[in-house]
């Protein structure tokens, strides 16, 4: 029986740490904007950092704050979550990294926002809840939705900081990437390029089913 | 129906310092780009909060410093005309005048009181349209269709002619101004052409670098700004510094000339103006001899730029506006104006 364990992992790394990202991007990417300048640049840096520093680092500095003899690891402990060597630690890993790539297009569509449209709902008494994600969030849609692909995407490549974190176990914490580099490395050429072309297949099928719903957005706004 | 302002708000480099009361009819803030017109109304609509002041609508306190109180915007029902209408892109029109009507819980009202208002706005068959799919005109009609359908306490435009192309604007004016009127509350519209000022308004607030300077019935504006900025603002295009030379009379250093005035002449004269309009080559009184400069012509009038023979030669030079038909073959020696005419500016 083929092992398709890696496939479904990387599957749902990807998807729920990609529901988390979009989730955290917007919240940070919308409150940042309003923080005062200087805060606001601090924590921007803060922010875009996974995002240019290597991934091995990103996955040092995890397993420096989630190992297992670290004081956040060891209370985590005690409750029985353990981010090192299972595999919800690769959603963390995944999260830290696409966080970033989420957090800058979301922040840049809601600085290109119109704010007049904002204000004039709430003048007209629209709740701020209704006005954000009624009028603010479809308005900034093609940001929002091009930061989520980017950050599905590399979710779903992530490889340095998961690595470092959850390593590379059969069955239990292997994904795409680390299997792809662990059957390399064992000389099983054939099995790796099995995992590259599987990979290829769903990040051509993501960006195709993008370009697919931003032309019927384009269509359907012309009619 | 009553609306009293009296707000305060330093920005470091720019301070809005406003206070006016206006009743019912169309009051108009006008002011040149940047005077803090539509930072008024933001704060008047809550949009903007002011360091310290009081606002007051109808009787309902919106914003008090002292109080602390400070209505958010979604209960002030202050209805707000945006400069580029602020229509929603991603809704049709029917949704965007949903929007305005989401206290009505009732589906049924909400549906008729959609429909009578498309009627009223003449709006009928565009309702499943987009903002982008209408043209100017049309979503300043949707626009102002959501304000109304919001019943709001007050209305608010914010220079709602300067998106619209120029031929549209003056239908625009005269079929606004009849909604404005049947609307019958308070209207506070702020512009920086006195033209709109003059058509739509019975009431005018003169603003300038964020201070508010007077405010007065149109007509009695245009008749008599009473101060420099005031002046400009109603289109006089000839304002120089003058002294007091007697009750009725001003003496006009850079003109090198004297005029006589109807209106008593008080303590604290800073300058007078003179409307290109009102220089008459019969006129009896005020005749000072000038030279002609050159002139310049527009459809249906002219104008002739000249100089006094006693002016200095480095100020500007004088504007003379005659209409085409009326215009003297032969450039007169001799200008004069009619003491009423002459328009005295007290500058504090």
């Amino acid at each position: 029986m083929f092992d398709w364990y890696p496939l479904w992992n990387s599957l749902r790394i990807a998807a729920i740490s990609c529901v988390l990202v979009f989730f955290l991007g917007i919240f940070f990417a919308y409150y940042a904007a309003r923080l005062p300048r200087t805060i606001k640049g601090i924590l921007d840096v803060i922010l875009t950092l996974p995002m240019v520093l290597p991934p091995t680092v990103c996955g040092y500095f995890l397993l420096l704050v989630f190992g297992v003899k670290r004081p956040l690891g060891i209370f985590l402990l005690k409750y029985g979550i353990k981010f090192v060597m299972t595999w919800y630690g690769g959603i963390l890993a995944a999260t830290v990294v696409a966080f970033p790539l989420m957090y800058r297009t979301a922040r840049g569509a809601f600085e290109s926002f119109d704010q007049t449209l904002a204000y004039s709902g709430q003048t007209l008494g629209l709740s701020n809840t209704y006005i954000f994600w009624r009028i603010r969030m479809p308005a900034c849609r093609q940001g929002i939705l091009a930061g989520t692909v980017l950050a599905f995407a590399r979710a779903l490549g992530e490889y340095g900081a998961t690595s470092m974190l959850i390593g590379y176990t059969p069955g239990r914490t292997a994904t795409i990437s680390t299997t792809v580099y662990q059957l390399w490395r064992t000389n099983d050429e054939k099995g790796a390029m099995f995992w590259v072309l599987i990979n290829l297949a769903i990040s051509t099928v993501v960006l195709l089913s993008v370009n697919m719903l931003e032309a019927r957005q384009k269509k359907a706004v012309k009619t | 129906m009553s609306l009293i302002v009296d707000i305060h708000r330093d920005f470091g480099g720019f301070v809005l310092d406003a206070a006016f009361e206006a009743e019912n009819g169309i009051t108009c803030l006008l002011g040149s780009s940047g005077c803090g017109k539509s930072l008024t109304l933001k704060c008047i609509a809550g949009i903007e909060k002011p360091d310290r002041g009081h606002i007051e609508l109808d009787g309902v306190v919106l914003f008090d410093s002292e109080k602390r109180i400070n209505l958010p915007p979604q209960s002030r029902r202050v209805g707000y005309l945006f400069q580029n209408y602020a229509l929603f892109p991603n809704m049709t029109v029917r949704q965007n005048i949903f929007c305005g009507l989401n206290r009505e819980k009732n589906r049924t009202e909400k549906e008729r009181r959609l429909r009578d208002m498309l009627k009223l706005m003449q709006l009928d068959g565009l309702e499943e349209r987009k903002p982008s799919q209408l043209s100017g005109g049309q979503q300043q009609r949707v626009a102002l269709a959501r304000i109304l359908v919001n019943e709001p306490r007050m209305l608010m435009l914010d220079e709602p002619f300067s998106a619209l192309d120029a031929h549209l604007r003056d239908s625009l004016k005269v079929e606004l101004r009849d909604m404005l009127q049947e609307y019958g509350r308070e209207v506070l519209m702020v512009t920086h052409s006195r033209d709109e000022a003059y058509n739509m308004s019975s009431r005018i607030a003169v603003m300038d670098k964020g201070r508010l300077l007077s405010i007065k019935d149109t007509k009695d504006l245009f008749a008599d700004p009473g101060n420099t900025p005031a002046a400009i603002l109603t289109g006089c295009k000839n304002i120089a510094p003058a002294r007091k030379t007697g009750i009725h009379e001003v003496e006009i250093p850079i003109w090198g000339i004297r005029l006589q005035t109807a209106q008593e002449v008080k303590d604290g004269l800073s300058a007078v103006g003179v409307r290109a309009h009102y220089y008459n080559p019969s006129a009896p009184q005020n005749r000072w001899p000038v030279t002609y400069l050159e002139e310049m012509e527009e459809p249906f009038e002219v104008i002739i730029q000249f100089r006094y023979a006693g002016q200095n030669p480095d100020s500007p030079p004088v504007w003379w506006r005659i209409s085409k038909d009326k215009k003297p073959q032969q450039f007169p020696t001799e200008l004069g104006i009619s003491p009423v005419n002459i328009l005295l500016l007290y500058d504090a």
